[in-house]
This record gives C-alpha cells, sequence and structure tokens, in this order.
C-alpha cells in the first residue's frame, strides 16, 4: 500500500512540475504576475512528493519488502540496519529516485530563499528546475522504476554488494548528488538569464551562493570517497582516476571555474557571456557523468549496446538540454553586454588565466576519460586509458594553476602592478623555495615529488595568510590582526579553501613520495621492521560478525621499544554473496598512518601480511575539508546575508526588466 | 578507489553480474622475487599493465586468476634478463595495446596526448584575443564611461 502510494507520489510529482515548466514560463514572457506565482506552490508540492515517494522506498527497505524487485537484488534481512537505509540509494532505481529528490529540493529551497529574486527572473529559474525534473521523472517512471513489484516474492533478498556495507555509503552519495544535482541551479539561472538577456551584479550574486553550496557538497563528496576508498580497500589507494570518480571531478573543475568567474561578473560586470557558458558547461558534465556512469558505457560498447535503453535516454536527456542551452547561448549571448575593461595585469586576467587551465584541465581528464571509447569507434583501436597517462596529463594544470594563484589574489582589480605583487609574495616565495630545498636534502632518495609538494604547499599555504594579511592595511601588528579579525568572511573564505588546496596538494605529494610498503609471510609471534616501525603478529583468531564470519589478526606496532598501537585488521567473508573482503586496521595520525592488512593463510604455515606506512595520508581529506570549509565561510559573508534586502531596494525602480 | 569505483558502478548502474570481484590487495608474497632490485622493477612494470579482466585496474592491485598469471609472467620474463621494455613489448605482442595503462603516442592516440597542450594554447589564444578586441572596443567609449562614473559618484553624494 504504501509503495503504490509512492509511486503515485512519483507519478503526482511528474504532473505538478509539468505545470511548473509551463505555467510559470508563459506567466514571465506574458508578464503575468498570477501565472509566474504557480511557481512557488509547484516547487514545494513538487519537492513534498518526491519525499514521500522516496521515504515510501526507504520504508519498502527498511521493513525487507520482497515483493519489490529493487529491495530483493540488493537487500538482505540479516543486512544492519544502517545499511538497509543507506541501501534505498545503494542501486540504480533507489539512487534516481535520490537524484531527484535533491532536485526538487534546491527548487523548494529557492523558492523558499529567493523572496527577494526579481519575480519574472525566478518564475524562469523554477520552470527550467522544472524541466529538468519532468525529464528525470519520466526517466525514472520509463526506465528505472523502483516501485515495480515481482509476482512471486521470494523468501529473502540476494544481498548488497559486501563493499558497500560500510558507514561510507550512508553519506557518500547524498554529498555527491546534492553537488551534482546543485550545479543544475547555476544552470536554470544561466538558462534564464539568456531568456531575460540580461546577466548583471545582482544576477552573480545570485548565482554565486548556489554554485558555492553546490561545490562545496561535491568537494565533501569526493573526499568523502576517496577516504572511503583509501580504508576499505586494503591498500589505501586514495584515487584512481577510474571513469568513475573522473565523472565526479570534471564538473567538480568546471564548477570551480564558475564559482571564480561568477566574481568577476558580480564585481566588475565583465566575463558575462564566459560565466554563462561556464554555468552551462558544469551542469552539461554533471550530466555527462550521469550518463557515463548510468549507461554503462565505459564498462564497455558492448555491454551498452547490449541494454541501451537507459543509456540512450540520458543520452536523449543530454542532447536536449546540453544541446538546447548552447544554442540558445549562441543566439543570444551576444546580447550580454560586458562593461569592466582591465588590463593585461590585473586581477581579472588572473581570474580567467585560472578559467582557462580548470576548464581544459577538465577537458583533458573527458578526453582520456572518453578516448578508449572514441579509439575503439572511430579508429578500431581497443586501448586503455589509465592512471598512467592521467598522471601525466592533468598535474601540469593543477601545478601552473597553484603557481598563479597568490599572485591572483593579490592583484588589484582593472590593472594592476606586478613588481608590487612580487615585492608582497617574496616571503612567501622565499619561505616555499626554501622549504622545499630543505625537504630536498632531507628526504632519503631522489625523487622530486615530495620537494615539490612540499614548496607548492608551503606556497599556497603562506600566499593565503600574505593574502589576508595584505588587506589589514598599515601600521601597529595589534591593530593589523584585530582588523584580521573584521574582515569579511567572503576574504576569510577565499584564503583557508586556496590554503586548503595546498594542504591536498601537499598530502597527494608527500605520502606518493614517502610512504613504504612490506609484503610478506608472518606466523604468530614474528615481528619485522618497516619504515622506522616494528610490526608483531600476535594472534589469529576467528570472529563472527552480524552478517559475516572474519578471520581477525592482533598485531602490536611498536617503535623505539614503546608501543605505538594495537590493530586488528580482519578479512571477512559473506555467505549471502559469496564473497570475501579485507578490512585494513588503521592508525590513523597526523603525521602518518600505520596501515595494516591480513590476508590469506599460508599453505607453509603464517599469513600473508601488508604493512604500509603512509606519511601525511590525513593531509590529503584535511586539505579537502578545509576547502570546503571555506567555502562555509564564504557562505556566511553578511553580503549574502544582507542581500535579499538589498536587492529589493535596488530593483525597485525596475521591476520591468528589459526584455 | 578504482575497486570501489567499480562496485559502485555495478550496484548503482549495471546489475551485479560480475562476481570475482574480492577486496584484497593484490600482489603475494610468494610471486615475489627475491632481489628485491628486480621485484621493484617488477612492480613499476606491473603497474602500467591492465588486467584484462577487469576495469581499468592494473595486473599490481587485481586479484584476478589472470592478474596472478600475468605477475609471476613479467617476473619470469625480468629473471630470463630482459630490459623493462622488452618485457612490455612482449606482453603486447601477446595481448595487444589494450594491455598498456598508459596509451602509446602514436597515430590516432596523438590526439589523446597533444588535446591538452593544443586546448591550452587555443583556450589562451581566443581569451588573449577577446580581451583585446574588447579593451580596444572600450577604448572608444571610455571617455563617457568615465563621465557615467563621475555621475555615478556625483549622485551617491
Amino acid at each position: 500500500m504504501i509503495t503504490e502510494l509512492g509511486h503515485y507520489a512519483l507519478i503526482l510529482a511528474l504532473a505538478v512540475a509539468l505545470i511548473q515548466m509551463v505555467v510559470p514560463f508563459v506567466g514571465a514572457q506574458k508578464g503575468w504576475p498570477g501565472w509566474m506565482a504557480v511557481a512557488d506552490p509547484a516547487a514545494t508540492s513538487q519537492f513534498l512528493l518526491v519525499a514521500f515517494s522516496f521515504l515510501a522506498l526507504m520504508w519498502a527497505f527498511v521493513t525487507s519488502d520482497f515483493s519489490l524487485r529493487v529491495v530483493v537484488l540488493n537487500s538482505h534481512t540479516l543486512k544492519p540496519m544502517l545499511y538497509k537505509i543507506a541501501g534505498t540509494w545503494g542501486n540504480h532505481e533507489g539512487s534516481m529516485l535520490l537524484w531527484v529528490l535533491i532536485l526538487s529540493l534546491f527548487g523548494a529551497l529557492v523558492s523558499g530563499f529567493g523572496t527577494g529574486l526579481p519575480p519574472r527572473l525566478k518564475a524562469r529559474v523554477l520552470a527550467v528546475q522544472a524541466s529538468i525534473g519532468v525529464a528525470f521523472y519520466l526517466f525514472i517512471l520509463l526506465t528505472s522504476n523502483p516501485f515495480l513489484r515481482l509476482a512471486v516474492p521470494p523468501m529473502n533478498g540476494q544481498g548488497m554488494n559486501p563493499l558497500l556495507q560500510d558507514p561510507g555509503l550512508a553519506f557518500h552519495p547524498p554529498f555527491l548528488y546534492l553537488g551534482y544535482v546543485g550545479l543544475s541551479m547555476s544552470f536554470s539561472f544561466a538558462i534564464a538569464a539568456l531568456i531575460e538577456g540580461r546577466v548583471d551584479a545582482a544576477w552573480a550574486r545570485w548565482v554565486r551562493p548556489w554554485t558555492l553550496t553546490a561545490w562545496m557538497f561535491l568537494t565533501f563528496g569526493i573526499a568523502f570517497g576517496s577516504w572511503w576508498s583509501y580504508y576499505v580497500l586494503g591498500w589505501g589507494g586514495f584515487w584512481a582516476w577510474d571513469p568513475v570518480e573522473n565523472a565526479s571531478f570534471m564538473p567538480w573543475l568546471f564548477a570551480a571555474a564558475l564559482l571564480h568567474s561568477a566574481i568577476v561578473v558580480e564585481k566588475r560586470e565583465a566575463l558575462k557571456s564566459w560565466t554563462i557558458l561556464l554555468a552551462i558547461l558544469s551542469f552539461a558534465f554533471s550530466l555527462i557523468g550521469t550518463f557515463l556512469v548510468r549507461s554503462g558505457v565505459i564498462t564497455s560498447v558492448h555491454a551498452f549496446a547490449n541494454d541501451p535503453q537507459r543509456g540512450i535516454f540520458i543520452l536523449l536527456i543530454l542532447a536536449i538540454f546540453v544541446g538546447g542551452a548552447l544554442t540558445l547561448y549562441a543566439l543570444r549571448a551576444s546580447a550580454l553586454e560586458a562593461k569592466g575593461v582591465f588590463s593585461t595585469v590585473s586581477r581579472e586576467t588572473a581570474l580567467v588565466m585560472n578559467n582557462v587551465l580548470l576548464a581544459v584541465s577538465s577537458l583533458v581528464v573527458f578526453v582520456g576519460t572518453v578516448w578508449p571509447l572514441v579509439a575503439e569507434l572511430a579508429f578500431n583501436r581497443k586501448l586503455s586509458v589509465g592512471p598512467p597517462f592521467f598522471n601525466v596529463a592533468f598535474p601540469p594544470f593543477l601545478i601552473a594553476i597553484a603557481i598563479i594563484l597568490p599572485f591572483g589574489t593579490l592583484m588589484p582589480w582593472k590593472r594592476g602592478n606586478l613588481g608590487r605583487v612580487l615585492a608582497q609574495v617574496a616571503p612567501a616565495l622565499v619561505l616555499a623555495l626554501a622549504l622545499g630545498l630543505l625537504v630536498w636534502a632531507v628526504q632519503t632518495g631522489h625523487s622530486a615529488l615530495g620537494p615539490a609538494g612540499a614548496a607548492l604547499g608551503a606556497w599556497l599555504v603562506a600566499g593565503a595568510v600574505v593574502d589576508l594579511m595584505g588587506r589589514t592595511g598599515r601600521g601597529a601588528a595589534g591593530n593589523r590582526l584585530g582588523r584580521l579579525w573584521r574582515l569579511p568572511r567572503a576574504d576569510w573564505g577565499r584564503a583557508v579553501a586556496h590554503a586548503g588546496l595546498g594542504i591536498t596538494i601537499f598530502g597527494i605529494c608527500a605520502m606518493t613520495a614517502w610512504q613504504t610498503e612490506d609484503i610478506r609471510v608472518a606466523k604468530i609471534g614474528d615481528s619485522f621492521t618497516t619504515g622506522g616501525y616494528t610490526i608483531r603478529l600476535d594472534a589469529v583468531n576467528e570472529v563472527p560478525g552480524p552478517n559475516y564470519t572474519a578471520t581477525r589478526a592482533e598485531m602490536t606496532v611498536t617503535r623505539a621499544g614503546s608501543t605505538v598501537a594495537v590493530l586488528y585488521p580482519e578479512k571477512r567473508f559473506y555467505p549471502v554473496s559469496q564473497m570475501p573482503t579485507t578490512n585494513a586496521a588503521i592508525a590513523r595520525g597526523l603525521w602518518r598512518d600505520i596501515y595494516l592488512v591480513v590476508g590469506d593463510a599460508q599453505t607453509g604455515g603464517g599469513y600473508a601480511v601488508r604493512s604500509y606506512i603512509k606519511p601525511f595520508a590525513n593531509w590529503i581529506w584535511l586539505g579537502a575539508l578545509t576547502m570546503a570549509f571555506g567555502g562555509i565561510l564564504s557562505l556566511t559573508d553578511r553580503r549574502y546575508r544582507l542581500a535579499a534586502g538589498a536587492r529589493r531596494t535596488a530593483s525597485a525602480p525596475d521591476p520591468v526588466a528589459a526584455e | 578507489m578504482r575497486r570501489l569505483a567499480l562496485s559502485l558502478a555495478l550496484a548503482l548502474a549495471v546489475a551485479p553480474v560480475l562476481s570475482p570481484l574480492v577486496a584484497q590487495a593484490a600482489v603475494q608474497p610468494g610471486e615475489m622475487l627475491s632481489d628485491p632490485k628486480l621485484e621493484a622493477r617488477a612492480r613499476q612494470i606491473s603497474e602500467g599493465i591492465r588486467c584484462l579482466v577487469c576495469r581499468n585496474e592494473s595486473i599490481d592491485d587485481s586479484d584476478a586468476a589472470l592478474a596472478h598469471d600475468l605477475r609471476v609472467l613479467v617476473r619470469q620474463r625480468i629473471l630470463a634478463g630482459d630490459t623493462n621494455r622488452q618485457v612490455v613489448n612482449y606482453l603486447v605482442s601477446r595481448y595487444g595495446e589494450f594491455v598498456l595503462l598508459k596509451p602509446t603516442v602514436t597515430g590516432s592516440n596523438l590526439i589523446l596526448w597533444y588535446s591538452g597542450p593544443a586546448m591550452l594554447v587555443a583556450g589562451l589564444a581566443i581569451a588573449g584575443l577577446t580581451l583585446r578586441r574588447r579593451r580596444a572596443a572600450a577604448e572608444a567609449e571610455r571617455l563617457s564611461l568615465e563621465d557615467e562614473a563621475r555621475l555615478a559618484e556625483i549622485l551617491k553624494e
């Protein structure tokens, strides 16, 4: 019964979205306030309907309703409750429902928070947003309906992939989707602006917080996924340039570019059409990511050809929205008149460089991701593009961005003086180079990666400090510190996010360059030394779990005679899916992780044991969190909190926008 | 992150068809060469060789039986005195270029390798030209802009 209600609510949501797509749009074209006002209740009720539908599906998972096909395929009565709940979105159908839930949530938020938006803009934004909803409701109902019943329900389900049975599943997909789908807001604002033929500082001020929110969630989602794979995979791989990962990384890069170019629109009323294009591309790459992941086209062309229904549907959505948006852009972009002029040495130029580098780096990832497909279809070559390609092709862009970044933050708008900026960053530059040289001298081995990472990281962090201090003006240190505290949150947000990038770059380089690995057969009582730590295998026991059995090792890690940690790595076996998993045990630390894995019992006695010492591993995710925190700081800037009121007075003289 | 991504993709996108996916680090102690220098070479080669039955996973990371066979094969070739390049060439001659995780810089792959630099140059050129054109256009109406700015100042006061 609840299932049928959920199904029905989803169909109703489609109907409401259809109304929200047409009525406010016509209202905005004709200037009928009553029709435009339909958008608000429609957006809210659409969200409530999808939320009900989602909860109905969750209920089916929680109560293990095996008359539902999707529950049978992905759940089991023995599964712990957390994974029954998270299992709602741990499958294709449920995750698409989460997708539209978040889409409708953003629509409702715009309706709720956007009270100060010009009514015409708001009506158009919500209409565009609803059109995306219509496409995806149809996709779910026609190709991926989670509410399909089975004629003969089985006694139990087939269980979930044990790798997914992790708290990570509860958080990673929702955050990733909040990011992906959040970019639909920037897209809707961009389309509305194109229809209106007007982009101004107020528009940019409206778009920036939404883009920032989406980017923050995407940052967090990607970092969380990386952290999850680090501990779940059994050797600490945190990024593998897998197409699924690239699918989230490409929109992240575009969103980062969009954030920066929107600043130029807001402050200087320049780069307008470019910003619109970036908003379109950011969401386009979200859709491309969805297509790549959902259609199975990256697994193999043939898998796609065997079951093309979903893939073709998403491809159609992609073609309609991206094609339509780009056509509209081609027709209308010239109407967006730029105002601000700037010289070659200026912050605007630095931000243009940032945009070019971010956009091209994202396209490089895109080309690498789809190249096996292109090569097979166009050149009849069956080949692979893996991490060794991306590790060569992508970092130069990142390094270039990192190098110009502190210059850009110190450069004044309009016209700058390179000499003055150089004098300002000189301390950061000296510090970074000195640190790089020091690390080079101290480290064993001759890898350039560690010193380079240290220098770049220090450059960005010190550059952020210089950026902040530079805004406190002149005078006594005490006064400047006081002013530092009172700087706008947006300034703090920028500095913190940029420092976070430095921390992440350093973490990646340091861990990759300096980690040690030890693989061996150890008998109980054996001890060995790796990376300065002595590790002893004390015992191995069989331990039962809720829906698995585990072989658990007890290992003691000592350094210079004193115990650092006692760790219990496990090897688990899940009878329902007949799959073993390896559960590493990690002693986490700010300076290093000790990462232990126990493997199979060996024929000659003893167990395969892997030990890794991973220096600065946690800095990778710490840096990502710092970046996201910078975003939060920026979002809480009073400029945005006061924005609604300020706009009402600002837009009062001109209630009817120039068409 | 590969195996996780793979299982996520499988769970979220495709029906769970492939079963022999085992989350466990790959190189087994028994496979390793006793000479650490040769073993290091073997690891370095393995990282660039794709496990043919996996998705985008190197034989160094994979637990598939085939990956095990290839790891052993790589080590046999090294012990037989092959250089790294010879080992890789041998694998390519047996399994085709599909086995390389880093595509060769030949033929149509030139597009792949040079698209990044080409796009960068194009992007910078477009940006440069557009900005220059705009500046030239703006130069003409600068006077009026300055007037406007002064007007705004006056109005503010």
